[in-house]
């Protein structure tokens, strides 16, 4: 746990004092030049140029730092005031979205599953329940958006895409009522997903889309939950994922492409889902996103970029997942660090629940992965700062009208919104031993009732919505 | 961009169509306001697309679509789909997408598409996409989707000659670039000319290391360095310049978080004992007494606890990880 350097009121400490932020962005240490607009411009010649990436971070750390200075400054009361969850405004500018949204929206015209999840997801984390009318009417909305031969499209009458895909049936299983979760066809759904399957293992997005580490992850996850996951869909996945990490320790997009917080988290949590986490290696991953928290307190997605709210979740989840993987990361440690061997030999091929043998037979369980997953224990608390990345939550995305953001002076949007209570969530039970227990006060930040549902991370739904779903289709 | 005036409405060639409004249903949920011009057009696109018409007029619309919101994957689908019925004059096509995709450079559909593109003009067209990626690059040299074209391109259409000098000179700009040292890394491993990765390990340890002694705090450098000994630990720790550049990084600054990290490292997968090693930890061991008779490691991962506050949770799982599987 963090050290603390004097007694906080309840809620835990913001771990980084005034002195530790404020040196790392004193602008009489730096030559920044007054504009920021030309980084060759140094005020004193005999100081390096500045590089944009400099720039950019500085800029950054600058705003943050003020933002965390007048927190450090502030009562215990006021800083209680500061460190709350605006719940209300969320819930409002959340539904608002579910029933309105203005003509600059139609850049999202094909991304309307999307809308709805970045919507309904974080109303469930904020415990607020949806009128039946409004539950039924985004039941039948994406009902429209179901594509007679399988999958859902972004919109009535669009091709189906298996981003839209995971977007819908993650939507349903938030509603969780009968009426959403038989409303999805798997069978067709099973023939949708078989079609975007590559001959490489990998999926493509849609007919004639192109292949990444998003679309495995949403089809995996998506195939998973409504239990229709088999051999023929998981086969060639994991190692097509493995081919995607990098030199860095992170996983890319494609193979050989920079190592990034979003497809770290579709690759790991792909893999845990298809039993086969050890096909990466861990701990390189583990030190990779642990290094992409930054003194902002937040995560960046890739390397010397610039921290944004939503990798909260991207990477916040990432690393979370591999506190029940320890196992298999400490095989993996003793066989890099204390073997002798040259590194290719692959000590961990064992998978990864004390299961023994990896069956070959098509009556692989895969549902059960996901599940025995959520029901196993953490075995070691969290390798991020869960209290540090609360505070940058918490004080740099929310945006006072409700919404949450990238970053100050960027502008709220529904995904950045879902995002970071997404990540708040992760953070907020991270320490916890069980994926359903109650956190303690020392582990949330701010009031106790900034405390959000728990998550399963594998799939981003409220975790009792998953157990409700997990029944239902287990049963088909 | 205003088309209520023009819209597909008034085009004689789409006289005998009849528009095909979206079904949304009677209660739609996240509904967009659509502005009279968008809806116009997306309604007379699904009144084809519906109908599978292939045709120039077809091919119209679609271009309509698209300028209206170029993230529309359905539209763009349909337009490959007529392109190839009309065997289209697919370098057109390409300077159209380009166009686009100046203005859009973060969308996937747009990049999908010129890579569909590219696969059918072959390699010819790869100096084209070359030059284009490098324009993108010029504005945001990080954009990720352009980098997965530019290594698309290289490894289907060719065009390494330059690559590894493009690398420089990005991080002659920029060596904060982590894109670039990826690119780097790409370059050095995958290209056809250069012999692969243990031919030019020794100049590239060199120019890491110069890189890390100029920025020590710059990570990409750090993880390029130990990226260069992929799989090949023994050679890591036997690689003098190695341990070198993070002795040298420390005696500087003991609390180089990067430097500690990366002697960690070595010190697990077996860096021996050194006076260099001893006169290195000096300072930190009298600074932090309580370390005094610690072994490497230990001290090591004491440090980093207290110099990187931010990874006390990772350093002290690391720590205790290492005294149990040692």
């Amino acid at each position: 746990m963090p050290q603390h350097s004097r007694a906080q009121p309840s809620g835990g400490a913001p771990p980084l004092t005034p002195p530790q932020v404020a040196a790392s962005m004193d602008p009489s240490s730096q030559s920044a030049p007054p504009t920021g607009d030309d980084p060759a411009a140094a005020a004193d010649p005999e100081l390096p140029r500045l590089t944009v990436t400099q720039v950019e971070q500085m800029k950054v750390e600058a705003r943050v730092g003020d933002i965390y200075r007048a927190l450090f400054g502030a009562a215990p009361n006021t800083k209680s005031i500061m460190l709350e969850l605006w719940r209300d405004e969320h819930i409002e500018y959340l539904t608002r979205g579910l029933r309105h949204l203005g003509p600059a929206f139609h850049v999202l015209d094909a991304n309307r599953p999307w809308l709805c999840y970045w919507m309904v997801h974080p109303l469930a984390l904020l415990d607020e329940a949806l009128d039946d009318d409004l539950e039924n009417d985004i039941i039948d909305f994406l009902a429209r958006c179901q594509d007679k031969d399988g999958g859902y499209s972004g919109g009535p009458g669009q091709l189906p895409h298996l981003a839209t895909t995971y977007a819908a049936v993650n939507t349903l299983v938030t509603i969780g009522s009968e009426r959403a979760l038989s409303s999805i066809n798997r069978d067709n759904l099973y023939k949708f997903m078989l079609r975007m399957k590559d001959i490489s293992g990998a999926f493509r997005m849609h007919d004639g889309g192109e292949i990444d580490v998003r679309a495995s992850y949403t089809a995996i996850s998506v195939a998973s939950l409504v239990n229709i996951l088999d051999v023929e869909l998981a086969k060639g996945v994991g190692d097509y994922i493995a081919s995607c990490q990098t030199y860095e320790g992170g996983i890319a997009g494609e193979p050989y492409a920079e190592a990034h917080g979003g497809y770290t988290f579709c690759g790991l949590a792909a893999l845990i889902l298809l039993n086969e986490a050890e096909k990466v290696d861990l701990p390189s991953l583990i030190g990779w996103v642990a290094f992409r928290q930054g003194v902002e307190c937040g995560f960046q997605g890739r390397n010397n970029k610039l921290v944004d709210g939503c990798y909260s979740f991207w990477q916040g989840a990432a690393i979370a997942l591999t506190q029940k993987l320890i196992t298999i990361v400490d095989k993996q440690l003793k066989s890099s660090y204390f073997c002798k061997r040259p590194s290719g030999e692959d000590a961990c091929s064992t998978s990864s629940y004390g299961c023994t043998a990896k069956k070959f037979s098509s009556a692989v369980d895969y549902a059960k992965f996901g599940f025995d997953f959520i029901q196993q224990s953490n075995q070691i608390g969290p390798l991020f700062h869960n209290i540090a990345l609360q505070q940058y939550i918490l004080l740099c995305s929310q945006v006072l009208e409700g919404g949450l953001r990238d970053k100050p002076g960027k502008n709220r949007d529904h995904y950045h919104s879902c995002y970071c209570l997404s990540g708040l969530s992760v953070s907020q039970y991270s320490a916890m031993t069980d994926a359903d227990s109650c956190p303690l006060p020392q582990h949330v930040l701010g009031p106790y009732s900034n405390l959000l549902e728990p998550i399963h991370p594998l799939y981003n739904v409220v975790l009792d919505k998953y157990h409700t779903a997990y029944e239902f289709f287990s049963k088909e | 961009m205003e088309h209520a005036k023009s819209g597909p409405s008034s085009w004689p060639e789409l006289a005998d169509v009849v528009p095909v409004p979206q079904d949304d249903g009677p209660s739609p949920v996240v509904p967009i306001a659509y502005r009279d011009d968008f809806r116009e057009v997306m309604d007379y696109f699904r009144a084809l697309y519906f109908t599978g018409e292939r045709s120039p007029r077809a091919l119209r619309l679609t271009t309509e679509a698209i300028e209206l919101n170029p993230g529309n994957y359905t539209v763009w689908h349909f337009r490959r789909l007529i392109l190839e019925a009309l065997d289209f004059d697919l370098l057109e096509e390409m300077k159209f997408v380009g166009k686009i995709a100046e203005c859009n450079p973060k969308n996937y559909q747009i990049w999908h598409h010129k890579r569909w593109l590219a696969e059918k003009l072959g390699p010819d067209i790869a100096n084209n996409e070359h030059e284009f990626t490098m324009k993108i690059l010029a504005i945001d040299a990080k954009n990720y989707h352009a980098w997965s074209h530019r290594q698309w391109v290289l490894q289907a259409l060719g065009g390494w000659e330059t690559e590894l000098e493009y690398c420089n000179q990005l991080l002659k700009e920029d060596v904060f670039n982590n894109s670039a040292w990826n690119q780097r890394y790409f370059v050095i491993t995958r290209s056809p000319l250069l012999g692969g990765l243990t031919v030019v390990r020794d100049s590239e340890v060199d120019y890491t290391i110069e890189a890390i002694l100029a920025n020590p705090q710059n990570e990409s450098p750090w993880r390029y360095l130990k990226g260069l000994y992929k799989g090949e630990n023994n050679l890591l720790v036997d690689d003098e310049r190695i341990s070198g550049v993070c002795f040298k990084v420390l005696k500087n600054d003991w609390t180089c978080v990067f430097a500690l990290s990366f002697l960690l490292d070595l010190l697990c997968t077996g860096l021996q004992p050194s006076d260099e090693l001893k006169s290195t930890l000096e300072p930190i061991r009298s600074s932090h007494p309580e370390t005094a008779d610690a072994d490497p490691v230990t001290v090591v991962c004491c440090i980093l606890q207290k110099c990187d506050p931010l990874r006390v949770n990772y350093w002290s799982w690391f720590k205790a990880t290492l005294s149990q599987v040692s």
